[in-house]
């Protein structure tokens, strides 16, 4: 288990030195089959069982680029502002290592499929930071290792490690960032913020699952220290596969830390590389940089070039969906809701049902109370998704037939308990379990007249203009209705009954 | 004359995971000196105006289509491996490198 | 009865499509005669008799239910074991796969099988096509059948043996760097590396990717045609794989069988390839057969490849290259052997550089080591990128001749069947053996070895060499028709005709085995 190094506190090391940052964000595309061979690209099946000799690296297997893989990869490039190579090749990146099959990574090097590319982002400040993309590149992703015996599944001490080469050549992009400076103390924010902003522009273009917690956006952080006032780069570390946009913030944090608190110490940085370990907060040193980073490259001989035409490429550019940051802006603007209400729907990830609800022709803000309130409270009771339980489409119809008075909020929340066991559409569960609102104004008028009658004060004080006193008569008929009336026509009747002229229909 | 060393060459067996003997070592600089001696005049007309050729014939984007094909079953897969465990291959332990 | 071991493929084609032999006796005769010659000759690795027998009888009850069958059907081959098969072991002649049986077909195999040829068994070669002796298998070299104290030619001397030995009249090679050709002119055989494209890569185990090209190896230009017509062909499992769509070989190599196929054809000497190092016998046997060109109305001319002097060079540093990553998967993890280290602790690490140590032999461990060498951070330009630079110029040289010329011819090997032994203590003497036939695939262009005599000195066969330009594989098989029609006519018989008779071949005949 590794031990916590010797930390500085961070205020103060951010007063010693200046941090800078790089990182490398691997995607995993979400293509039906693999980088280079038709197997199935799927997440969970039985080991082994998506192999063929091409991904399995056997003698005589060779590979075969899918399009598909390839689109997304130029839509990615797009997407952050690249510019798209005129030729692009793979390249093999030679090393041992019994996940990777072929004992060398089909990967790009010289001519990467995507580069000079820029992303900004937004920190909760509102500072914003742009970030420069070096390149973004296509590769084949490695098999998973097992570690066996030793300590709870880790590498070091186990006696034996077990391969499943499903995910072996897996099409990945790799997203490298040019050095970002100026970071400050927003650095760890900064990490967290960069990697959730790839996360959610691969998520809007559809290329990948973009599920963290199952590997599909991977994250290694490096991070180094300059004395201040000093313009000599600090050595740098490279924190691996930090899986969670916590962690991104945490592990940043946590190496300026460290850095500065062994640099202040007199001792110096190793370039290595460090893993993270997410149960106890800290990295680890692995393996140094040393000649073994030899990775030989150099053209895969047994693939082509890839050559997108300008045509090809602006092709897909006319794909892009808006980027992800401008489309918040003009969602938030269009529902008119204050940064509290969006940002709700935003973290509660209700971006996409909450914009299918509203173009179905619901309200924003009564799409917005549905979706972030009984729909949301549902869906944490049973421990799943809000958009799992109903369609945006459900929630849209639900909410015409409270507007146009079929149902009150009571039993809207009936209908929807219907709509989520199955029992069809808000109108079917209305009319199977005859929910409806009575709207036979002759019962209403009865029972209004009846309540008017009972408090002869309140019929005074409507008729001397305090409209809110109302309220009680309206409580008495609802009470007398069982809730089976909509509570605004019984208001509307009440005022008229009372002789008043009805008022312009309040929300 | 080149500039091989044991050295280099037993860096180069390293790279290249081959277990070799000192013996091996020793003949292996003599041979690859002299191959390199002799391999090196390449460098004679590979002047910067001539472009390299990676591949005998100039093709470019040859692409397969996104569409499941059968993988091999799990038996055939495993069919050569020298060691397994249920499913999966098995390995001696992994030095702790990444 | 006819001898059916010493027919063409093409003539045995004939007897099963007309009923005269069935495809077990055709097949049977061929396992009887590979009993009887392999302890001499070891032309294979694996004989699958029994699967041989059983596909050939399926061969000839599907051919007497009326069944229209390919033209190949029933015909004995033989398959070098770079190839993977699926019921065959597939070694490429290392320990190191020492009885792995691949879990699938390499696409040639496939179509083979598609076509109905029936599948012998797996021949000898140099470790993982390294060499051009078959000395390098771990399994023991191939005797030259014309000369058992003499080594078969290379890598492919399994197939070029089997098939001059008449254990098979089919067998497929490759040719990486003349593994086809020189092992086809050293045994008095044909063969064929076609157009770098044209024959599908998938299945057979890489030795430098760039350069591999799976080809025909058979005693007639026109068996290597039918062959070609088989094999060759688009295959989207190989993405360096042509899509053209191909002429037939076999029309092809019919035409050159006409009266004046040879009249008017512009034929380059290249001046590179025809001097100082080629025995005389092979210098003479060359002249004579120019000769017999110019008289039949070829126009022969001499063309200069000034850089070819460079190829050996550039070859050399490509292949170990290519083949130092090709061969990183041999790992002791998903196939093959696993070697454990003598001492220490058992990591993966050291598995792996144990088993390879074991299980690799010297000429493969020494070119992986220089192609690592040569793709080192610091060598990459200097070595690599200027051998791939190189490779432009001899393009460049092939272009210009075939500005002028049709076709392009030399010797195939600079000396006919060295003794074994001669040149295993020098490496470069080896690899330079190999100047006439690397050339061609640094070009990715086609070229044939065929028979055109015995050196005088030595009795033993010499073959001629002709290149074509890239997907004009066709013209090869036109041309090298003719020019086999043209020796033979002027022989007087064909060159196997002449080799000597296997002591076992004799004792087979006497026990009366003929069919
Ligand atoms: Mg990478
Ligand atoms: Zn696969």
């Amino acid at each position: 288990m590794a031990a916590k190094a010797e930390l500085m506190d961070y205020d103060k090391a951010l007063e010693l030195f200046e941090p800078v940052l790089g990182f490398e964000v691997h995607v995993e595309l979400n293509t039906k089959t693999k980088m280079f061979c038709g197997c199935a690209n799927e997440f969970g099946s039985g080991a082994n069982t998506n192999t063929c000799p091409t991904c399995l690296g056997l003698p005589g297997g060779l590979p075969q680029v899918n399009r598909q893989a390839i689109e997304s990869s130029i839509r990615l490039g797009l997407a952050l502002g690249c510019e798209i190579a005129e030729t692009s090749r793979f390249a093999r990146k030679n090393y041992f290592y019994p996940d990777t099959a072929k004992n060398f990574q089909t990967s790009q090097y010289d001519e990467p499929i995507a580069f000079n590319g820029q992303l900004t982002i937004e920190l909760e400040s509102g500072r914003q930071v742009t970030v420069d993309i070096e390149r973004a590149h296509m590769e084949d992703d490695a098999g998973k290792l097992t570690h066996m015996g030793g300590a709870a599944g880790r590498i070091q001490g186990a006696d034996y490690s077990l391969v499943d080469y499903n995910r072996g050549g897996v099409p990945l992009v790799e997203i490298v960032t040019q050095m970002i400076e100026g970071a400050e103390a927003d650095a760890p924010e900064i990490g967290k913020t960069y990697v959730a902003a790839i996360r959610e522009i691969v998520k809007a273009l559809g290329v990948s699952n973009a599920r963290m917690e199952e590997g599909n956006v991977r994250c290694d952080a490096n991070v180094s220290l300059r004395p201040r006032g000093s313009n000599i780069l600090g050595t740098r570390t490279e924190t691996k596969n930090v899986n969670s946009l916590r962690s991104v913030e945490r592990a940043v944090r946590y190496e300026i830390q460290r850095q500065a608190a062994l640099l202040t110490a007199g001792g110096t940085i190793t370039q290595e590389t460090r893993h993270w370990h997410e149960d106890t907060g800290v990295t680890s040193a692995g393996r140094p940089k040393s000649d073994a980073d030899d990775y030989r490259y150099f053209p895969e001989p047994d693939l082509v070039p890839v050559a997108p035409s300008r045509a090809w490429v602006e092709e897909l550019r006319a794909t892009l969906p808006e980027p992800p940051a401008a489309r918040r802006k003009r969602l938030q603007a269009d529902w008119g809701f204050v940064n509290l209400e969006f940002q709700d729907v935003v973290n509660s990830d209700l971006l996409d049902v909450l914009e299918a609800t509203i173009a179905a022709g619901a309200p924003a803000q009564a799409a917005r109370k549905w979706w972030t309130g009984e729909i949301a409270r549902l869906a944490n009771a049973t421990g799943v998704s809000a958009d799992s339980l109903v369609t945006p489409v459900q929630v849209a119809a639900l909410i015409e037939l409270i507007t146009d008075g079929t149902l009150t909020d009571r039993l809207a929340r009936q209908v929807l308990e219907g709509v989520i066991a199955g029992e069809g559409t808000p109108s079917e569960v209305v009319a199977s379990r005859g929910l409806a609102v009575v709207s036979d104004d002759g019962a209403l008028i009865a029972a209004i007249d009846q309540a008017l009658a009972s408090q002869p004060d309140v019929l005074a004080k409507i008729r001397d203009g305090k409209v809110q006193a109302a309220g009680a008569v309206i409580g008495a008929v609802m009470k007398a209705m069982r809730g089976q009336a909509d509570a605004a026509r019984v208001r509307e009747l009440v005022l008229e009954r009372a002789g008043t002229a009805p008022a312009e229909s309040a929300e | 004359m080149s500039e091989i060393t044991a050295e280099q060459v037993a860096h180069l067996a390293n790279l290249a995971r081959i277990d070799l003997s000192s013996a091996e070592i020793d003949r292996l600089t003599i041979e690859l000196g002299q191959i390199v001696d002799s391999v090196a005049k390449v460098a004679e007309v590979a002047t910067p105006d001539v472009p390299a050729t990676s591949h005998p014939m100039p093709l470019t984007n040859v692409f397969r289509d996104d569409v499941v094909v059968p993988s091999l079953s799990v038996e055939q897969a495993l069919s050569g491996a020298p060691d397994r465990a249920g499913d999966k291959f098995r390995v001696p332990a992994i030095l702790d490198e990444e | 009865m006819t001898n059916l071991i010493n027919q063409t493929a093409s003539a045995l084609a004939g007897l099963l499509a007309d009923g005269t032999v069935s495809s077990v006796d055709v097949t049977r005769a061929h396992l009887d005669h590979i009993d009887a010659v392999e302890p001499d000759v070891h032309a294979f690795l694996h004989v699958a008799s029994d699967a041989a027998l059983a596909t050939a009888a399926r061969v000839d009850a599907r051919r007497a239910a009326g069944e229209k069958l390919g033209p190949l059907a029933g015909v004995p081959i033989a398959i070098k074991d770079v190839l993977a098969t699926l019921d065959m072991p597939s070694t490429a002649g290392s320990k190191i796969l020492e009885g792995w049986i691949p879990p699938y077909d390499a696409t040639v195999v496939k179509r083979i099988r598609d076509a109905d040829l029936i599948p012998l068994g797996k021949t000898n070669m140099d470790e993982f096509a390294m060499g051009s002796s078959t000395e390098h298998s771990a399994y023991g070299p191939t005797h030259n059948p014309w000369d058992l104290d003499r080594i078969p030619g290379g890598s492919g001397g399994g197939s070029a043996a089997a098939v001059a030995a008449f254990e098979a009249p089919l067998a497929l090679g490759s040719d990486t760097g003349g593994s086809i050709r020189q092992p086809a002119a050293v045994t008095g055989s044909v063969g064929v590396k076609p157009t770098y494209g044209g024959v599908s890569r998938y299945g057979a185990i890489a030795l430098a990717s760039s350069l591999d090209q799976v080809g025909p190896v058979t005693r007639t230009v026109l068996d290597a045609a039918l062959l070609h017509d088989v094999i060759g062909g688009h295959d989207p499992l190989d993405s360096t794989s042509l899509t053209d769509v191909w002429p037939s070989m076999t029309a092809a190599a019919q035409a050159g069988l006409k009266d004046g196929a040879l009249k008017g054809v512009r034929v380059g000497v290249i001046k590179e390839l025809n001097g100082a190092g080629f025995q005389p016998g092979v210098k003479q046997r060359f002249e004579e057969t120019l000769a017999l060109l110019t008289a039949a109305g070829a126009i022969v001319s001499e063309v200069s490849a000034p850089n070819f002097e460079y190829a050996v060079s550039a070859y050399y540093l490509i292949l170990p290259a290519e083949a130092s990553s090709n061969l990183a998967r041999f790992d002791s993890v998903r196939f093959g052997i696993r070697v454990n280290p003598d001492d220490g602790p058992l990591t993966s690490e050291r598995v792996m550089a144990a088993t390879r140590d074991a299980g690799f032999g010297d000429e493969v461990k020494r070119r992986i080591i220089l192609g690592t060498y040569a793709l080192s951070a610091g060598y990459y330009d200097a070595y690599y990128g200027s051998a791939q630079k190189v490779r432009t110029l001899i393009q460049r040289d092939f272009a210009a001749a075939f500005d002028q010329v049709d076709l392009l011819v030399s010797p195939t090997a600079p000396t006919t069947a060295f003794k074994f032994g001669e040149k295993l203590a020098d490496p470069m003497a080896m690899y330079l053996n190999d100047i006439t036939t690397i050339p061609a695939n640094l070009a990715g262009i086609p070229g044939m070895s065929l028979p055109m005599g015995l050196a005088p000195e030595d009795g033993l066969p010499v073959g001629l060499q002709v290149m074509a330009p890239a997907r004009a594989d066709a013209r090869l098989y036109t041309f090298g028709a003719a020019v086999e029609q043209l020796l033979e006519a002027h022989w007087g018989h064909t060159l196997l005709s002449q080799a000597p008779a296997l002591a076992h071949t004799e004792m087979f005949a006497t026990e009366g085995g003929a069919v």
